[in-house]
């Protein structure tokens, strides 16, 4: 009995690290879809960027490779969010969003061979950070102490969004352009520059997710366009433009896949869609659709 | 709204298209490919090109002429694939039972999964469909006993086709079996084309342009839609069917999102305001893949880098681009017909 008990908090705590690094990519997409209107295909492939630089700061055999990284690959990568928004995404805008949608899936193609063509393609993995090394032990129970790591991280993370978006200047910019971005125009607003601001937090968000998602996963070409469903389905639980959404879809996904293993193998994901099909069909605008940020 | 140029175009286009000239030149073409170009490598592209043209047309059903932008299109590729699959190795190698159990599978699920997709526009449709086809990929690739799981299904058959006891050739030699899909195909995109251009078909088109306006002229908006995404995924389940038995070898990967992404890139790179528009995009796609791969692997640093200048700056896609830019010469810029529209 004592076994059991620590087997299934063990899923739960599993659970709960996935769906951290779930929340940190969805909530940047929902973001995207709730100002912009943009689908972000390319979404996943910041995710990836992210795991990839941190593998590669990780050859530097220095104890601070993994705190470096954290601080520039996110940077590096909200860059070339920033790049990308401003020059390719800007003059699609007052086009039809069929655009939108195809130019970052052909930035996913393009992102998806740039770092075959950089890294190669094998398997990488990368070591924990020094720091979190070990297991944490209480009694019979004992857990890897990067998982716990990753389970704080999320929800202050979650805390540093809701601080950005509810009590900043920015965050208030944010808010008016997802309800009404040409008022914010009228007002004398750089919306442009919001979008912007936005998008590259979002790719912020999604690098910061690869980057402590590498520790505990291998990283390799491809991670991108597998996480980015996953990170679809959480947005469609949440309801697209709510972040608090996507935070409890994450939670969800991630529970439901730590258990689902347990109870049918290989088809967890079938209890994933089982959940987020009738959503869809039901209640298009998610569970926390209503309240746009 | 801002496309509009590229929708006039588009109904422009419809009564020109039997322009017959290009038409004919293109079935001539068609027809003489294998002794053009005399190389099995390139009757296979061909005949891969021809598959991918039906499956790209098929989809502009919904998204150049329903205006409904679907993520999950490879679903009907797949699901006709394996059909074809299950059924020639399975209960009886035939050709036709093969193919039309790939069609009317397709069909079956398109008017499953139509019912609920249909009910929802825009990036909630992309979304449900994108989920739906996710769906089937996940049961194609864990379900090891019936589709043999990520290792897919091997030795699908080219069953010959004739009249039993009368006659019966072999689709075995690669120029019988180009025919034999340019045969089919070229039947299957009449068929399209006809569809398109029957008031069913400008029903679609007037509902792309305004769905408000077609329920106020008292049509079942929801009905229209739901048959387009049945005969979008019928047409899809043939190619599926096709590149089965093409192949000879298939694997869930045919049902996976990238996938379908890569067949809405055909439609929109040939144009999707254009009927054929997208049978062009296909052969360029391939075309380029091909060629990339001879020197590289990374074609999709390249595909990619085109669909972003493509996305920027022709965004009525290539042939589309070409269309217009004829049009304008021969009729000198004047929109006159297009008041009608």
């Amino acid at each position: 009995m004592e076994l059991d008990v620590s087997f299934w908090l063990t899923q739960f705590l599993n659970g709960l690290a996935n769906a951290m690094v779930l929340f940190l990519i969805a909530s940047g997409l929902t973001i995207l879809l709730g100002v912009l209107g943009v689908l972000n295909l390319a979404h996943g492939s910041f995710y990836m960027l992210g795991a990839f630089l941190i593998f590669s700061s990780s050859i530097i055999k220095n104890p601070s490779w993994f705190w470096v990284g954290l601080l520039l690959a996110p940077l590096v990568v909200a860059g070339f969010g920033t790049i990308i928004e401003a020059f390719c995404l800007r003059p699609l805008y007052g086009r039809e969003r069929l655009y939108t949608l195809l130019l970052t899936y052909g930035f996913t193609l393009i992102l998806d061979d740039l770092v075959l063509l950089i890294w190669g393609r094998d398997y990488k993995s990368v070591p924990i950070p020094a720091l979190f090394e070990g297991r944490l032990t209480i009694g019979d129970f004992s857990y890897p102490v990067y998982f716990l790591f990753i389970i704080a991280v999320g929800p202050l993370l979650g805390v540093f969004l809701w601080f950005i978006l509810n009590k900043t200047n920015f965050g208030k910019l944010i808010r008016a352009a997802a309800t009404d971005s040409e008022m914010l125009d009228a007002l004398g607003v750089n919306v442009n520059r919001v979008f912007t601001g936005v998008f590259a937090l979002g790719a912020w968000l999604a690098s910061l997710g690869g980057i402590l998602a590498a520790p505990m996963r291998s990283v390799e070409p491809g991670m991108g366009v597998e996480i980015i469903i996953e990170s679809f389905i959480v947005v469609i639980i949440g309801g697209m433009g709510s972040y608090l959404g996507a935070f409890v879809g994450a939670v969800l996904i991630g529970m439901l896949k730590a258990f689902g293993i347990e109870i049918l193998e290989n088809f967890a994901m079938i209890f994933i869609y089982a959940l987020v099909l009738p959503i869809l069909i039901l209640r298009p605008r998610g569970l926390f659709g209503e309240t746009t940020i | 709204m801002e496309s509009t140029s590229g929708k006039k175009l588009l109904s422009r286009l419809m009564e020109r298209i039997p322009n017959r000239f290009g038409v004919t030149v293109l079935l001539a073409l068609a027809v003489l490919a294998p002794f053009l170009v005399q190389n099995d490598y390139y009757i296979q592209l061909c005949t891969e090109i021809l598959i991918a043209s039906l499956l790209a047309i098929s989809l502009n059903f919904l998204i150049g002429f329903t205006g409904l932008v679907s993520l999950g299109h490879a679903v009907y590729l797949g699901v006709g694939a394996y059909a074809f699959a299950l059924l020639t190795k399975n209960v009886y190698p035939s050709m036709w039972a093969g193919l039309i159990a790939a069609g009317a599978s397709c069909a079956l699920l398109a008017w499953f999964m139509g019912v609920f997709c249909v009910r929802l526009a825009g990036l909630y449709f992309a979304m449900l469909t994108l989920a739906f086809s996710q769906v089937v990929y996940t049961v194609a690739y864990y379900w090891r006993d019936v589709t043999g799981g990520d290792d897919g299904m091997l030795g699908i058959p080219k069953p010959e086709i004739g009249i039993p006891g009368a006659f019966s050739i072999s689709l075995e030699s690669f120029t019988n079996f180009y025919y034999f899909v340019l045969i089919i195909v070229t039947a299957l995109i009449f068929l399209a084309w006809k569809i398109a251009n029957s008031p069913f078909g400008r029903v679609l088109q007037a509902i792309r342009e305004n769905p408000e306006r077609v329920e106020f002229i008292g049509l079942p908006v929801h009905r229209y839609k739901l048959y387009a995404f049945i005969i979008a995924g019928t047409l899809g389940g043939f190619a599926g069917g096709l590149y089965s038995t093409f192949q000879g070898y298939i694997s869930p990967d045919l049902l996976y999102w990238t996938q379908s992404g890569e067949i809405v890139l055909m439609t929109i790179l040939g144009g999707m305001y254009s009927f054929l528009g997208p049978a062009f995009g296909a052969g360029m796609l391939l075309f380029i893949r091909d060629t990339v791969l001879n020197f590289m692997e990374y074609w999709r640093i390249v595909v990619g880098g085109i669909l972003v200048l493509l996305v920027l700056f022709l965004p009525g896609g290539i042939l589309g681009f070409f269309e217009e830019w004829a049009s304008r010469l021969s009729i000198g810029g004047n929109d006159g017909d297009d008041t009608r529209s």
